[in-house]
Formats: structure tokens, C-alpha cells, sequence
């Protein structure tokens, strides 16, 4: 397949407001393939709801608002302090241990939110160990003593931040790493200390990639559904799978996802307009090494346990427990059929990565050829899917393609007598699918702010030079990106381990994945058999998320040899 | 190294994707079923055994599987559908999605209770929704029925889960029927008055709950109660050891039971199979399997019963017909909404 080439400068997509050349056409494509799930439930905002939404407003409603607006404003601080904090000791700060935080601080992202709510449950309830041996210990009864209790709104936000917190952790990290030092020397000029290079310079120039983590932090927790379903608080999303499977009103829970979407549409374009008209290229290539701070004594101490809290409470303890449990009473399943499990959730993750990051680089790289209107919209459509509770993108992929299916079927029947079975909705296809409606936003982010970061000098000089668009892409921006766009194939292909409620919609027939078989048996009460599956996901997921920390680690350009970038203005 | 054509991954997912799709044998029963315990393996092996048809299974939650099958239409792959509530099977038949089955062996084998009018579904295990005491601070004679529970001299002291659980949905359903609207939300409000703490956890954790001394009244399916009794685990052991079940409204309508049950489904590919399947469910040894598997109440009289079970001897169940529990359950749902019982 050739490359579709533009011929015309840019300079002249600059004064035609739409121009539709193959990229645009490409992108608009793929943002309309993915956009598809979202519209037709969003489709449902147009039919008459009846009275349920009376009956809603008057009960619940107040209470999913709340509810999820305390997870959002937690979840999101929380994210970002941890994430960015720690990011920044280890790329600036030398202390013991920093070698080792580097790629352990990411261990959380292995953990899905509901295997951290059953590892934590049991250990932290009322009859838990603990609060057990703290009665015993004191001679306390019930009342007598405040514990915070764990299957709570505080509870809840507090588990989702602990396994959130690697993605802000991750692409600010990255940013630092990334940085010209040539900024932070200005700062020093003028005679800024360590904590105001932090907060009055590195934050403010990391802000695009700051933003764009704790933006997917915020929406996985907007959707999250495995932990806060567990706890039973009531959410947004919890809310939309009670109107829908409990109520059996699925145009109202429609019409619920859609105020779900309207609430992220509107912070995107929050952010979007502080940002306003300020861009964050490199426009220097010197990188020598960063300037450290040699922390000593109290300090290093404090950086040390700063960086070992959140592994040590997001992941050592939650595997130690999980792993306990399944010591006393794991999995009678445990093995071939185990393997199996496992090998259907790789598999399907690695599919998904790759489609994912594929359309990602075309997506991002469109909006970069012709910055407009049209670009700009469908790179968001795509991302949109993001914010979409997973058994909510399922049900909108499931109505068009079983109505597909089923007709397919009725004139092989009609004709041939024959049905050919559910080749779209009941194969994996659908699965990949729903996967990449929910995770383009992980890739897209990741590969958008990185390009963001190369000069459109650059892109300049190639095309001088003679490459079309297609060969700049290929030459010149994916070697430049290639840790960019590891970091974002791997971030996808752990979402979808990870992923739960899309999977137990769409999953083809006789086909279970690890968070499928962790969730059963979970939902039947039985944490213990759950915590096998529970830890082979965090033990699977660990392996990805370490090879991302070791791409990372040789990412900095200027690590090794480079060509310097041009210095040159904009 | 060359970028592969942006084109071929999508290409690629989708043959990689089709290569998982599965196609029913010609002798196999393909089950879609809500219930996912250890036993269910050992069921059907012994089915493949005797019949040498295979089974395969997909399992997942009972109103996923009903949107799921009336997704797939003509095409779908089911022919048995298992589930684990009788408002589930109410509302899979009203959405159409069982077809009636006419056995001998079944009609024979199960009462009449058990069985569809119209053959659309079987019940294949009983389970009752009882209440649970801690015997030092409440005597036996204190507590007799589910009203009692909404009684104000309870306050602060009952434990009992979620709204969104399909069993409190159909508890409440069945007040509804004995109480008319009115009277089933005035209990409900009750309740929620004398909860101990917000609703949390499933029903083992309110077991816990008594056996912590979190509260004195818990509200629980039985089986939990005995997987408890015979776990593994010592401390689980002894949690339970503290905790006294009650069968509820022994002087009244009798306890509120709940079915396990199964129908063939409309279309199915492979109808015999699938009644050949639900007929080998009432056999002696399925029922064994698939009550005392999960400690249920088997349905087949003679049948031998789980030893804990059969220590508590014989109890009045109320006999409601359990198609009242699904038709009721829309309402049920929001009388919870309205009294505030998340």
C-alpha cells in the first residue's frame, strides 16, 4: 500500500478551513469507526425515557453526582501528587534506592482497581486481621475505636489513586527526562532552588503531559466499575449498569452515559482553553546531563520513603496478601485451564496494543499535518471513548453489529439454508474492537504529546529535503518516537488486561480471560479461589510494565550518542 | 526495518480475531450459565460421560447473558441457559428467550412447583434466604420473622447487603406480594432504620458481621452460611460457629426460597442435547452434584442431602410462585431508590 502523499505545502492548509487530502481522510475514517459505539448510545438521548428519570432525579441521582465528583477531585489530586512528586525525585534527586524506584514506582499500574479492593477487603474490614487484633490487643468492642472503614467513598478513592498514579507517574517522568536543561539552567541563573525549579518550571513545561496523565487517571475513574461496584458506592457508571440491567430502562442509562460523556467533554475543554495558545516544542537539542541534587541525611530518607509508600501500599502489600490467600485456598482450577485463561488475555492484549498504536500515529500525526477544525474534532471523537464505561461501548457495539450479523445470517438462510454463525459479535473481533474504542485515548495521549514535542522544523526540513508526508513519518518522527510509542502499545496492552466489564459482555462463546475467571469468582463471594487469577494478572502485567520502565530508562535523548537537534526558533 | 502497512494490523486483528470465533459442534450442548462453582466442572463431565456429549460452557452474570442471547438471535450459539434467581428466569422468559420443553422425565422427576406451565424453564435447586443471630445477645425467641427485622426495638443492629442484589430484590418482591406496595416499603424503611452500617459486602460479609459483633441480626442465602461452616479456613470456621441460622416466618407463610434453574432456549442448535441436558439435571446423581455442590436444597425427593442441610432437618418454605418475584422486581427496585437502601 502506498503512502498517501500531500503534495501541497502547508502554508496553504492554513488558509482553506477544510482540506480533505488522504491523511484527513483517513483520520476522519478512523475516528468515525471508533466514534460508531459511542454514537449510537448516544443516539438514545433523542427517545423518550418515560418517567424514570423523574423517579431518578428524586432518589439517586444527587447521590452518583456527589459520589463521583468526590472520586474525581481525589483521584486526581492524589494522582498528581504522587505521580509527579515521585517523578521528579528520581529523574532530579539522587538518594538510596532511586535506581530501584525508577521502574518499581510503576509496579501499581499491574494491579487492576477491583484486585486491590479484594486484596485490601478482608484484610482491612471490621472482621479483618487487623481490626481483629486491634480489639483483641485492647480489650476494644464495636464503637469503641475509629478505624476508617475500607468499603467506603474514602476507601475507594484512596485504592483507585494508589493503582492510578503510574500514569501521571510515567508521562511526567518522561517529560522530565525529556527536557531540555538548558531551561532549568536559566532557572539556577537566576537563582532559583531545587523546590521552585520544580514547581515554577519543570511542572508549567511538563504541564501538556502532567494534564494528559492525570486526564486518563480521571477517566479511568470515571468508568471505573470492578472496585466501586465491590464497595457498593454508588456512581455514575454503577448507576448506568443498575438503570440498564436492574431497571431494564436502557434508554435512561443511555441518556446517564451520555451526562457521564457531557461531564468529560466539558474538563477536556477546560483544559484545552487555560492551555489556550501556548505550545510546548523542544526548540533546543542540549542535553547534557541533568543537574542532580545529592540529597543526604533526613532528605534522603524522606525521598526514600516518599517513593516507597505508594509501591509498598499500592502493590507489596495487595500481592503479599493475594498471595496469601492463594496459598490457603486458591484456584481449583489452577492449571491447563489456568494457562488458557492466561494465553487468551495475552493474546488479546497484544492485539489491541498494536491496533491501537497504529490508528494512534495516524490520528496524531494527521492533526499535525493539517491543523484544523476537522483533524482536531476527530482525534477527540476517538479519544471519546475513553470516558465510556466498558459495558457501555459494548452494548453500543453489540446493536450494530448483531443487527449485521442477523442479517447476514437471514439471507445465507433465506438463500443457502445455512447460518454462518456470529462471525462479527460472537468472534474477537468485537472484543479488539471494544478494546480499541476504550483505549485510543491511552495511545493517542501518549504519541500525541510526544510529537508535540518535535519541531515542526523538522517536518519542515524532511519535506525540503523531498519525503512525502508518509516517509517524514516513517523516517523521521518514528525513530524519534519509538519510546513513545512502546510506552504507549504497553499502557494499552495492560488496560486491557485489566479491562472487566467490556470483556464480560463481548467475550466470544467458551472463552474466558483472567479478569473474567478473577471476577466470577469474586462475585460469588469467594476471594479466596479469586486471588489466583487476581495475582496471575498483577504477576502477567508486571512483565510489560517492566520492560516499559526499562525503555524508559534509556529514552533521554542524549543518553547515548545522537545527532543534536538544530537549534532554531519557531 | 520497514513500518508495517497501517492497513495489514487492522487486517491482522481481524483474521486473528476470526480465528477465535467458535462454531457449535454437532454433539456438543452449549450452556450459557449464571452459576460459576467448582462443582459445575465435575456436573458436566459426568454428563459427557454418560451421554458422550461435550459441554460448553460460557459463564457470566444472568442479565448479561439474557441481553446477550437476544443479541445474538438466530445465531446464537446457546441452547441451555442456567441461572441462579427466579426473577431472572421470569425475565428471560418474558423476554422471550426460552421455549417449552415437553419430558416425561422431567415432569415426572420434578413437582410441580419446579416446573414451567409451559415447560419454559426448571427449577433445580432450592436456596432459602435466612436470617442470622448472635445467640449472647439475641435469644431465639426474639426473632421469628422478616418483619421483625424492621421492628425499631432492632435499631442499629441488622446487617444485610446491598439493594442492587438481586436476592434483596426479590425478598422485597415477595413482601410486595404478602404486603401490597405500601406495606413492603414501609419494611423496607424499616430496615433501613435499624441498619447497623451502610449496606457492604456480599453475604458472607454479613455473616462476618455477626460473628465480629458488628451487628446482631444478618440477613444471608443459607449456602453461605454452610460454606463458612465447612471451609478450609479456621478462623472462617470458627466466625460461623457464632452465628445461629433461622428459618423465618416458620409460623406464617414460611421462609423465602429462591430457584436455580434452567430452559431450553428458542432456537437452540441443538434441542436434543439440551433437553437431554436439563433431564440429566434432575437425575439422582446431577442432583447430588449440582445442590450439594453449592450446599443447595435439592428438588428431587430421595435425593441425598447436604449433611449440613440435613442436620437442620425439615422447614416451611413459603410456596409463592416464584414467576411473582420477577414480575415484582421493577417495583422492588424502587422502593430501595426511595427509602434510601443503597
Amino acid at each position: 500500500m502506498s503512502s498517501p502523499a500531500s503534495q501541497r505545502p502547508s502554508s496553504s492548509a492554513r488558509r482553506l478551513p477544510i482540506r480533505l487530502d488522504a491523511w484527513s481522510g483517513l483520520t476522519l475514517l478512523i475516528a468515525l469507526i471508533v466514534a460508531l459505539p459511542v454514537i449510537v448510545v448516544l443516539a438514545h438521548i433523542v427517545m423518550p425515557a418515560g418517567g424514570v428519570w423523574a423517579h431518578l432525579v428524586d432518589t439517586v441521582l444527587g447521590r452518583y453526582l456527589l459520589n463521583t465528583l468526590f472520586l474525581v477531585v481525589t483521584v486526581g489530586v492524589g494522582t498528581f501528587v504522587i505521580g509527579t512528586g515521585t517523578a521528579w525525585l528520581v529523574v532530579m534527586c539522587r538518594f538510596p534506592g532511586r535506581k530501584l524506584f525508577e521502574w518499581a514506582l510503576l509496579l501499581p499500574l499491574a494491579v487492576p482497581t477491583y484486585v486491590i479492593a479484594y486484596a485490601y477487603t478482608d484484610f482491612l474490614q471490621y472482621a479483618g486481621p487487623v481490626q481483629s487484633a486491634l480489639r483483641e490487643a485492647f480489650g476494644w468492642e464495636r464503637g469503641d475505636y475509629f478505624f476508617p472503614d475500607i468499603r467506603s467513598l474514602g476507601g475507594a478513592a484512596t485504592l483507585i489513586t494508589l493503582v492510578l498514579y503510574p500514569y501521571v507517574y510515567m508521562l511526567a517522568r518522561a517529560t522530565f527526562l525529556e527536557q531540555s536543561v538548558c531551561v532549568l539552567d536559566v532557572g539556577r541563573t537566576l537563582g532559583r532552588g531545587p523546590w521552585r525549579l520544580f514547581t515554577g518550571i519543570a511542572i508549567p513545561l511538563a504541564r501538556p503531559a502532567i494534564v494528559g496523565g492525570v486526564s486518563l487517571a480521571l477517566m479511568e475513574t470515571l468508568n471505573e466499575f470492578g472496585a466501586v461496584q465491590y464497595f457498593g458506592v454508588d456512581t455514575f457508571t454503577t448507576g448506568i449498569y443498575r438503570t440498564w440491567f436492574g431497571m431494564g430502562e436502557q434508554v435512561a442509562a443511555a441518556q446517564l452515559a451520555a451526562c457521564l460523556l457531557a461531564f468529560v467533554i466539558v474538563f477536556v475543554l477546560l483544559e484545552r482553553w487555560s492551555r489556550g495558545k501556548r505550545r510546548y516544542f523542544h526548540t533546543t537539542g542540549r542535553y547534557q546531563q541533568l543537574p542532580e541534587f545529592r540529597l543526604t541525611g533526613m532528605r534522603a530518607l524522606a525521598a526514600t520513603l516518599a517513593c516507597l509508600a505508594p509501591v509498598l501500599v499500592g502493590f507489596l502489600i495487595p500481592s503479599g496478601l493475594l498471595g496469601y490467600l492463594s496459598v490457603r485456598g486458591g484456584d481449583s482450577l489452577f492449571g491447563a485451564r489456568f494457562l488458557e485463561f492466561a494465553g487468551n488475555s495475552l493474546v488479546l492484549a497484544a492485539l489491541a496494543a498494536v491496533v491501537a498504536v497504529g490508528l494512534a500515529l495516524v490520528l496524531s500525526y494527521g492533526a499535525r499535518l493539517n491543523p484544523g477544525p476537522v483533524t482536531r474534532t476527530a482525534s477527540w471523537v476517538a479519544a471519546m471513548g475513553y470516558a465510556v464505561p466498558g459495558s457501555v461501548v459494548a452494548v453500543g457495539i453489540l446493536i450494530p453489529f448483531a443487527w449485521l450479523d442477523d442479517q447476514i445470517n437471514g439471507f445465507l438462510k433465506a438463500h443457502y439454508g445455512v447460518i454462518a454463525g456470529l462471525i462479527f459479535s460472537g468472534s474477537a473481533f468485537i472484543l479488539i474492537y471494544a478494546y480499541v474504542v476504550r483505549f485510543l485515548a491511552v495511545s493517542f495521549n501518549a504519541l500525541e504529546a510526544s510529537l508535540g514535542k518535535v519541531t515542526p522544523s523538522m517536518d519542515a526540513a524532511a519535506r525540503t529535503l523531498g519525503q512525502t508526508a508518509g516517509g517524514t513519518l516513517r523516517r523521521v518522527h518514528t525513530p524519534l518516537m519509538r519510546g513513545s510509542l512502546l510506552a504507549a502499545g504497553i499502557l494499552v496492552f495492560v488496560d486491557v488486561m485489566k479491562e472487566l466489564p467490556a470483556t464480560i459482555i463481548l467475550r466470544p462463546f467458551d472463552f474466558d480471560t483472567l479478569a473474567v475467571r478473577a471476577h466470577n469468582l469474586a462475585a460469588d463471594e469467594r476471594r479466596a479461589r479469586a486471588s489466583t487469577a487476581s495475582l496471575t494478572i498483577v504477576a502477567v502485567g508486571i512483565i510489560p510494565v517492566i520492560l516499559l520502565s526499562l525503555a524508559m530508562r534509556g529514552s533521554r535523548p542524549g543518553s547515548r550518542a545522537r545527532i543534536g537537534r538544530k537549534d532554531k526558533d519557531l | 526495518m520497514t513500518q508495517p502497512s497501517r492497513l495489514a494490523l487492522p487486517l491482522a486483528a481481524l483474521l486473528a480475531g476470526a480465528a477465535f470465533a467458535t462454531q457449535a459442534s454437532a454433539d456438543a450442548v452449549n450452556v450459557y450459565s449464571a452459576r460459576h462453582y467448582d462443582s459445575d466442572q465435575a456436573l458436566y463431565d459426568a454428563f459427557t460421560e454418560a451421554t458422550g456429549i461435550e459441554v460448553n460452557v460460557l459463564e457470566g452474570g444472568s442479565d448479561q447473558l439474557i441481553q446477550r442471547i437476544k443479541r445474538e438471535g438466530q445465531a446464537s450459539p446457546a441452547d441451555v441457559m442456567l441461572t441462579v434467581d427466579a426473577g431472572r428466569l421470569w425475565r428471560a422468559e418474558q423476554d422471550g428467550i426460552f421455549q417449552g420443553v415437553e419430558s416425561e422425565v422431567l415432569a415426572e422427576r420434578l413437582p410441580a412447583s419446579m416446573r414451567h406451565p409451559e415447560g419454559k424453564w426448571f427449577g433445580f435447586s432450592q436456596r432459602v434466604r435466612a436470617i442470622f443471630y448472635d445467640p449472647q445477645d439475641v435469644s431465639a425467641d426474639e426473632i421469628a420473622s422478616y418483619e421483625d427485622l424492621a421492628d425499631p426495638r432492632f435499631e442499629g443492629q441488622v446487617c444485610i447487603r446491598s439493594s442492587n442484589n438481586i436476592y434483596n430484590q426479590s425478598l422485597l418482591a415477595s413482601m410486595i406480594a404478602h404486603h401490597g406496595e405500601e406495606g413492603a416499603e414501609e419494611w423496607a424503611q424499616g430496615v433501613v432504620d435499624n441498619m447497623a452500617r451502610d449496606p457492604e459486602g456480599g453475604d458472607t460479609d454479613q455473616i462476618l458481621g455477626v460473628a465480629s459483633g458488628e451487628c446482631d441480626l444478618a440477613v444471608a442465602n443459607h449456602y453461605y452460611y454452610v460454606r463458612l461452616l465447612t471451609s478450609d479456613n479456621e478462623a472462617d470456621r470458627e466466625a460461623a460457629e457464632r452465628v445461629q441460622i433461622l428459618f423465618p416466618n416458620q409460623d406464617g407463610r414460611g421462609a423465602h426460597v429462591n430457584v436455580g434453574g434452567a430452559g431450553v432456549v428458542q432456537g437452540a442448535p441443538n434441542p436434543e442435547n439440551a433437553v437431554r441436558f436439563l433431564e440429566f439435571l434432575s437425575s439422582d446423581e446431577a442432583q447430588a452434584i449440582f445442590a450439594s455442590g453449592n450446599h443447595e436444597f435439592p428438588v428431587v425427593d430421595g435425593v441425598e442431602v447436604d449433611a449440613v442441610l440435613a442436620d437442620w432437618g425439615d422447614f416451611k418454605r413459603d410456596d409463592l410462585n416464584v414467576s411473582v418475584l420477577g414480575e415484582n422486581n421493577p417495583q422492588a427496585v424502587r422502593i430501595f431508590d426511595r427509602v434510601g437502601w443503597r
